[in-house]
């Protein structure tokens, strides 16, 4: 059987070095063990027959045909369930299968256990549902005076924040309405796992996920078993994004597994991944903005209508995001948010990376530079002159008690070079359309665009976020244990660079992540750099210390005066040098630790309270070439600004602002989830646009700003998601730029710009 | 499943003869997908890839003959591509670099996707379509052998062997549009070939009807207009004209990769840059 084995991590790096991954070359090479690799010994296939209808009631399902073919050994519906019903990642309210009623196209009704995968889609073919198909609630608009599709009604959240004097009036006032499209985290490794029953009547499950005890709880409690019976190992993951943070087949898998008492193996399709994860929001947006004659920000006012499609997912926590962030990192001494996420018949929407921060950035950005231009105003000079510092007041009430370099975020990437705009063009890859030639250089216009955004790092609201982390060194030898998913994010070499640093060790193993150690939260909210990073760097000071104090009492000194350097405690006057070898082989050392952020407190009733733990700030700039009679459009140049607290790992954080920053490149122009009457209609990656290399070049890095983060571990603050959030309005500030459209929606399409009632007349 | 894996186009034959409504394998970039995806559950396969005469090319005096087994990559440089530049234009705007290594123009062809990138120029080389079988061998005009989305005149049991187009003097160009950069479906596609001798200009679409269409009114148009002994270049009025016959000329629909409108209005775009950029 393939299971996860300690990952070596290779030669010492410290912490400011770019030590490289140790599933880098791996996967590269085709070698790296994903999630759909698993593979056991008398191992079935396990497939989900899903509702075609996005809503409908189930008046029968019948079995007999599937149960009845060769190589099929079990098949289960809602029956079938052992304990809950339910299961939801902050709310059990979506049925583990579906047995009365389908509240969106792809839902879960039944499973099949076979020999083969194709016999298994097979019989999932042959099962016969019987629906009585209802008209979708599609609209958000209409779902709080719509019936409601749910037994806990439609509205998921509603949230107010009122700060400051509601009836101050800035002199200068702006307005807008903005629309995001459905965006997908488009990750290349389809959802996929393997469940195999254990001896004391509980279940193996080996999982790509985002948060092994998160999923092993709602595992445990709709199989109705103890936690301690179900035991999870996190597989390979082929990207997350927080699609993996919702459970998908864990309790399926489990329950097949536990029917037939063999191993079973999923994988979905493509097309069924699509079915199988959350989404991002879409969203519809509303914002006036009021200044003073100078350009200070007076007042904000702005109305979030969120689509959560049929689900709770994590939507009460990204509505509270989008508004506590709604105003962009700007001073704003009066504002009122409200903000609303409905439950329609779409598909489920939940984390994704920027979580509410992406759908508002776009939105207050757009309203900065319109502000601006009424102003008469640079809009990089009134981005500076409203920029959050520390000691501001946030539209919640919270202080910034942190670092907030807002302004140097600004100015660096303000002052960055601009690519030069050549005399002529004439390799079409490089013009808007590409390899097919629609357009000549002289039928394109360039336009700047320019965007700030900020988001909170760590859970907020009150959530007691911690994680766990185990080092023992044992002959000089680290070995880490913690239960962190990696999922790209880079804890493979910062747990090893943490280590290295503090204890001087010249090796750093890590045992696989599973639930046989506390949790470690989830692998979102740009959250494990601090929170894992942060159990890793407690433990290993424990084990330091530990080691400090043996070898004080061994040789009668205090422990003042010694100190572990370069992997030797020695003491300050030189006359005492012991490795951590020598020390180690005679008596192995380990330490746990349960690390904790500063606590959190809930928003009141007016949306104040100190929620959340800290913050980080990007930039981006954008150069676009356009085509406007074709509204056809390549981005020439994407440079960005972050502050990221401190560098750990120069090439990991590079990484993450280029990854980050082309998502968002893909939500500001083409990817789009289409949803027609709550069907989806581009199910696939031919039709599902996500950027080539083409569509990307090479991202500028303008600056990375340092200033360590009191609270995170040597000061560093996640980097994951803010490169995401302000790299869409980027993108299309710099249409609007080039083409003088509103362009009010992303993605922007082409036939957005080209048919545009502005150019109609040309 | 069976595969078969002739290796001479007669062995070919007789296995399509005797498996008429077995899959057809060429470079499976159509066929794999849908299997993949589980929309064909293929019971006998036919892999076409082992013979070499379906990889022949050859280029006349009027005609150039190109087997169907020809790949994409094959066709975008090299002799076709001087010989037919439209079709290296189109043939560089299939898929990846791995897809054109893979693809056929014969398997474009078999799958007949009103989107398929090589079917507009196909379309204004006036091409025809060599049908062969046991029965013997039959050559069809394009617009006979495409008759509907992913529909076409092959019939069971029937290889599509090679492609005859004319082999022109004078510019040809062609414009694919998607919204992407590369590796992207087309949304509308135009092609525009000149030919001096006969001082003709036609025009093939793709993705703006159920078939490839040609633009017969403008064609007319454009062969007038121009100035075939002298200077070859054309005014704006001119490309403002064969634009707005061109865009006459699609029948789009609305669907998930774009609007009717916008393909209408992008096809008139697109011929009017192509017909400039052929006389400039």
């Amino acid at each position: 059987m393939s299971s996860p084995t300690i990952t070596r991590t290779g030669s010492s790096h410290r912490i400011g070095e770019s030590a490289p991954r140790p599933d880098g070359i791996p996967k590269a090479r085709g070698e790296f063990a994903f999630s759909s690799d698993l593979w056991a010994e008398r191992m079935l296939w396990g497939a989900t027959l899903r509702s075609p209808h996005p809503s409908a009631r189930i008046l029968s399902i019948d079995i007999s045909a599937a149960l009845a073919m060769p190589g099929v050994a079990t098949v289960l519906t809602a029956e079938d369930v052992p304990g809950l019903s339910s299961f939801g990642l902050e709310h059990a309210d979506q049925p583990v299968l579906a047995s009365d009623v389908v509240r969106y196209q792809g839902e879960a009704i039944a499973l099949v256990a076979a020999d083969h995968p194709d016999t298994a889609r097979k019989a999932v073919a042959a099962i016969r549902v019987e629906y009585e198909t209802m008209a979708p609630l599609s609209d958000p608009r209409i779902a709080l005076d719509a019936t409601p599709i749910h037994p806990e009604g439609n509205l998921v959240r509603h949230l107010v924040i009122r700060h400051g004097d509601l009836d101050v009036e800035g002199e200068v006032q702006v307005e807008g309405s903005y629309e995001i499209g459905m965006q997908d985290q488009a990750f290349l490794g389809p959802e996929s796992g393997m469940a195999i029953p254990t001896e004391d009547g509980g279940v193996e499950l080996m999982i790509s996920t985002q948060w092994l005890h998160v999923d092993r709880d709602q595992v445990a409690a709709c199989l109705d078993l103890p936690v301690d019976k179900v035991h999870l190992t996190l597989a390979g993951v082929g990207g997350a994004f927080g699609a993996r943070e919702d459970v998908s087949m864990q309790v399926h898998l489990c329950m097949l597994a536990l029917r037939t008492g063999r191993p079973v193996k999923m994988v979905y399709s493509r097309e069924e991944s699509f079915f199988g994860h959350v989404h991002r929001h879409p969203a519809q947006l509303w914002y006036r903005h009021h200044a003073d004659r100078n350009g200070r920000i007076v007042k904000v006012e702005c109305r979030l209508l969120f689509d959560g499609g049929a689900y709770r997912s994590s939507s009460a926590a990204v509505i509270a995001n989008a508004a506590c962030f709604s105003m962009g990192p700007y001073l704003v001494p009066n504002a009122h948010v409200d903000a609303t996420v409905v439950r329609t018949n779409n598909p489920t929407c939940g984390a994704m990376r920027g979580f509410g921060a992406v759908q508002t950035c776009f939105a207050h950005e757009a309203q900065m530079d319109k502000l601006a231009d009424a102003l008469g105003m640079d809009r990089i000079e009134l981005r500076l002159l409203n920029a959050l510092e520390p000691g501001h007041e946030l539209i919640t009430g919270q202080v910034i008690t942190g670092t907030a370099p807002v302004a140097e975020v600004i100015r660096t990437l303000a002052a960055h070079p601009l690519p030069p705009a050549p005399d002529s063009i004439t390799d079409s890859r490089l013009l808007p359309g590409g390899t097919g030639r629609t357009t000549d250089y002289s039928d394109v216009k360039r336009g700047i665009g320019f965007a700030v955004g900020f988001k909170n790092l760590c859970f907020s609201e009150g959530f007691d976020d911690f994680s766990t982390a185990r080092v023992r060194v044992d002959g000089g030898i680290a070995t880490v244990k913690c239960a962190c998913a990696e999922v790209g994010q880079g804890f493979v070499t910062l747990a090893q660079q943490i280590t290295t640093e503090i204890l001087g060790v010249e090796r750093v193993d890590l045992a696989p992540a599973d639930t046989s150690i506390g949790s470690a939260g989830s692998t979102s909210a740009s959250r494990q750099t601090w929170m894992s990073g942060g159990a890793v760097h407690a433990a290993a000071t424990a084990v330091r210390d530990t080691l400090i104090a043996r070898v004080a009492r061994d040789e009668g000194v205090d422990i003042t005066v010694l100190e572990l350097v370069d992997g030797v405690v020695r003491s300050l006057d030189g006359t005492i040098n012991i490795s951590i070898v020598e020390l180690t082989t005679a008596e192995p050392v380990e330490e746990e630790i349960e690390f904790h952020h500063a606590p959190t407190d809930e928003l009141d009733e007016n949306g104040q309270g100190n929620a959340h733990v800290s913050f980080a700030f990007s930039a981006h700039r954008a150069v676009t070439d356009v085509d406007p009679e074709l509204g056809l459009v390549r981005l020439v140049d994407i440079a960005t600004s972050q502050e990221v607290g401190r560098v750990l790992n120069p090439l990991q954080l590079t990484g993450q602002l280029e990854g980050g920053t082309a998502q968002g490149i893909g939500l500001a122009l083409m990817e789009e989830i289409i949803v027609d009457e709550s069907r989806v209609r581009n199910p696939s990656f031919t039709d599902y646009l996500i950027p080539t290399m083409l569509d990307l070049p090479d991202l500028q890095i303008a600056a990375i700003i340092e200033e360590p983060e009191p609270g995170a571990p040597f000061g560093a603050k996640g980097v994951g998601e803010a490169p995401t959030i302000s790299s869409t309005p980027a993108v299309v500030a710099a249409l609007r730029n080039a083409t003088g459209l509103a362009l009010t929606r992303v993605p922007v399409r082409p036939e957005h710009i080209a048919l545009s009632a502005d150019h109609l007349d040309d | 499943m069976t595969v078969l894996s002739p290796r001479t186009l007669a062995e070919a034959c007789s296995a399509a003869a005797s498996n008429p409504n077995a899959d057809l394998l060429a470079g499976g970039t159509d066929l794999m997908v849908e299997v993949n995806s589980g929309h064909r559950r293929p019971t006998d396969v036919i892999s076409l890839g082992a013979i070499a005469e379906l990889r022949e090319w050859s280029i006349g005096e009027d005609r150039i003959t190109i087997g169907a087994g020809v790949t994409f990559a094959k066709i975008a440089s090299g002799e076709l591509a001087t010989a037919a530049p439209a079709l290296a234009m189109a043939a560089r705007t299939v898929g990846s670099p791995q897809i054109r290594n893979a693809a056929t123009l014969g398997g474009n062809l078999g799958t007949g996707s009103p989107a398929g990138d090589s079917l507009p120029v196909l379309a204004a080389l006036n091409a025809s379509v060599v049908l062969t079988s046991v029965h013997g061998q039959r050559e069809i005009p394009l617009s006979e052998f495409c008759v509907g989305p992913k529909r076409t005149d092959r019939q069971p049991g029937e290889l599509i062997t090679a492609v005859r187009i004319d082999r022109l003097n004078g510019p040809q160009e062609f414009c694919k549009l998607g919204t992407r950069q590369a590796m992207v479906i087309s949304v509308v596609s135009v092609a525009v070939v000149a030919d001096t001798s006969s001082t003709s200009v036609r025009v093939g679409l793709g993705a703006v009807g159920p078939v490839p269409l040609r633009a017969p009114e403008a064609e007319a148009f454009a062969a007038e207009a121009i100035n075939w002994s002298g200077q070859t270049s054309v005014d704006t009025e001119t490309c403002r004209r064969f634009a707005e016959l061109v865009r006459d000329a699609a029948r789009p629909i609305d669907d998930h990769r774009s609007t009717a409108e916008y393909r209408r209005h992008a096809t008139g775009v697109l011929a009017a840059r192509a017909l400039r950029r052929i006389f400039p």
